[in-house]
């Protein structure tokens, strides 16, 4: 659905976007990862078609952005980091004109602008003036008026920022509705919500591809290695002792005290061996009693600051 | 190009804006109109050429806005991610644009209504000045559109609109001073010598003619700064 290919984008000297290549499919929804000034809005800016690239093509269900914009923009719902909003119209007014610029029949309009206030929740702030509304309502109009004439893609930069926490968990279910029958680009700097919609991530970072992959593969695939943390009653170092016995064992050390006579431990294996069986039997032999044992999986916090660091050490 | 037009008048009669700029317009001729009219004088061509002045502080204050802030609010991204050409979009601002300055001018026909009541003569000079006035109105839009393409500041876009208007009222009489190239170039530029035809009565071809290409000109040129805006900077 959107071919991106050899993307760069130059201001000047600073190259924001350098040679990136990505496909993402019908239906499919990427997120796009990165720290501040990784090139993410430049590279959602141009698919868009508010700025031009400096060299390499978009094409959006097989037309070019620089051969054929209105196409293109036809198939796009934009919301960007800031809401385009003018704040001395209405919640009606506005989405009545975004319906207009967009080509929509004046007879389907009605319909589809309480279809869209309705998904996500604005029905009840319809007449009011967008420069009262809350930041978060805000961020929900903008969300509006992307899906105003239905468009088959959808590239949302940051859509919960600044959202309560209640209403990003809405917001993400609105999102997450909505990939059933649309191809959605998102972007984000929070990870988990990464991890929570989307079926594949990007990580850019300084204009270049750093990782691609699902959130799952990613985060296996960093370090195959069990780790797993533990709280343990019973004396430290020899329960340090009496583990370290098992095979299989890279290392383990307390990390901190549980409780009166129980301690915290991480410990990692030398491969992908269950062995919380033996470590369970081990320390029932000897009476201390195991409180807690879990798996440590690595989050995608972890792998994209090992990913951005890796990244800086190359250069 | 309707939608953009309509969402701009609307938003131009919503706020104060309007009203303060219809209102010391209105004062203003009322001051020049009062004078001759209180002693008996029907002429209203005088009152004619001095709201052709008057423009130049009017427009430049009526058009700062209209593209400077899309830009600085960011809602420009809104308009040209849309299907609707930048060109619909640029056409769209100049109309609401001009729809305001037609608005203006009709209440000021109130004028000269008065001096038939009071037993003023319909002329032809008359008009033939408001034809010229509205040709001379849709190329100080058009500047004024322009300068508020060129920044996102208003009181700049405000400030550019006004010296160049100014420049090119002035350029008249600069032309018959300075002479030379420089006159020659005053005398191209100049939109005063043009429409003073006009208040005399005279419908020239020549001068409609220049009044439409050199709007189509700054409505070009708009288009253009934009589009390469967009090339140059993030």
């Amino acid at each position: 659905m959107i071919e991106i290919q050899n993307l760069t984008k130059k201001y000047g000297q600073i190259v924001a976007v350098n040679n990136i290549s990505f496909n993402v499919n019908k239906g499919e929804i990427v997120g796009f990862l990165g720290p501040n000034g990784a090139g993410k809005s430049t590279t959602m800016n141009i698919i868009t078609g508010y700025l031009p690239s400096t060299a390499g093509t978009v094409k959006v269900d097989g037309y070019d952005i620089m051969t054929h914009p209105a196409e293109v923009k036809k198939r796009i719902g934009y919301l960007p980091e800031a809401p385009p909003l003018y704040r001395d119209m209405t919640v009606t007014e506005y989405l009545k004109f975004v319906s207009n610029l967009n080509n929509v029949p004046k007879k389907n309009q009605k319909g589809q602008m309480a279809d869209i206030m309705e998904l996500v929740g604005l029905t009840d702030h319809r007449k009011r003036l967008i420069n009262n509304l809350s930041k978060g309502y805000r961020q929900r109009v903008g969300l509006a008026q992307a899906l105003i004439g239905n468009p088959e893609v959808l590239i949302l930069d940051e859509p919960t920022v600044g959202l309560d926490p209640r209403q990003i968990i809405e917001i993400r279910r609105v999102i997450k509705a909505l990939s059933q029958e649309r191809t959605i680009i998102l972007s984000s700097h929070i990870l988990p919500e990464v991890s929570a919609i989307c079926e594949r991530v990007v990580i850019i970072n300084k204009g270049i591809i750093a990782a691609e992959d699902t959130p799952e593969r990613l985060s296996q695939g960093l370090d195959k290695a069990l780790k797993l943390s533990l709280t343990i009653a019973g004396p430290k170092d020899s329960i340090i002792k009496a583990v370290k016995k098992i095979d299989g064992i890279k290392y383990m050390e307390a990390s901190g005290k549980a409780g009166e006579n129980a301690y915290k431990y991480i410990l990692e294996g030398l491969s992908e061996e269950d062995i919380r069986e033996k470590i369970f039997f081990a320390m029932a032999e000897n009476g201390w009693p195991v409180l807690e044992m879990k798996p440590s999986v690595k989050t995608l916090e972890d792998i994209f600051i090992s990913v951005v660091t890796k990244g800086q050490e190359v250069q | 190009m309707f939608t953009v037009a309509k969402k701009e008048i609307s938003t131009y009669f919503k706020s104060p804006i309007a009203y303060i700029l219809i209102g010391l317009f209105m004062l203003m001729i009322s001051i020049m109109f009062y004078t001759p009219f209180s002693i008996g004088s029907g002429d209203f061509m005088p009152v004619l050429q001095n709201m052709g002045f008057f423009l130049i502080f009017l427009v430049p204050i009526m058009t700062m806005r209209i593209l400077a802030e899309d830009r600085k609010n960011g809602t420009e991204v809104l308009l040209l991610t849309s299907p609707t050409s930048l060109t619909q979009i640029i056409l769209g601002k100049f109309l609401a644009m001009y729809f305001v300055f037609l608005v203006i001018t009709i209440l000021s026909m109130i004028y000269p209504i008065i001096n038939f009541a009071y037993g003023g003569v319909f002329t032809v000079q008359l008009v033939g000045g408001y034809i010229g006035f509205l040709l001379l109105g849709a190329s100080f839009v058009a500047i004024g559109v322009f300068a508020s393409a060129v920044t996102e500041n208003q009181i700049v876009a405000a400030i550019i609109s006004f010296v160049t208007l100014l420049i090119m009222w002035m350029a008249d009489a600069f032309s018959t001073q300075v002479g030379g190239i420089i006159g020659t170039i005053m005398g191209w530029i100049s939109l005063l010598s043009r429409y003073d035809i006009f208040t005399k009565g005279i419908l020239g071809l020549p001068e409609i003619a220049y009044f439409i290409l050199f709007t189509g000109l700054f409505i070009f040129l708009t288009i253009r700064v934009i589009e390469r805006r967009r090339w140059i900077q993030g």
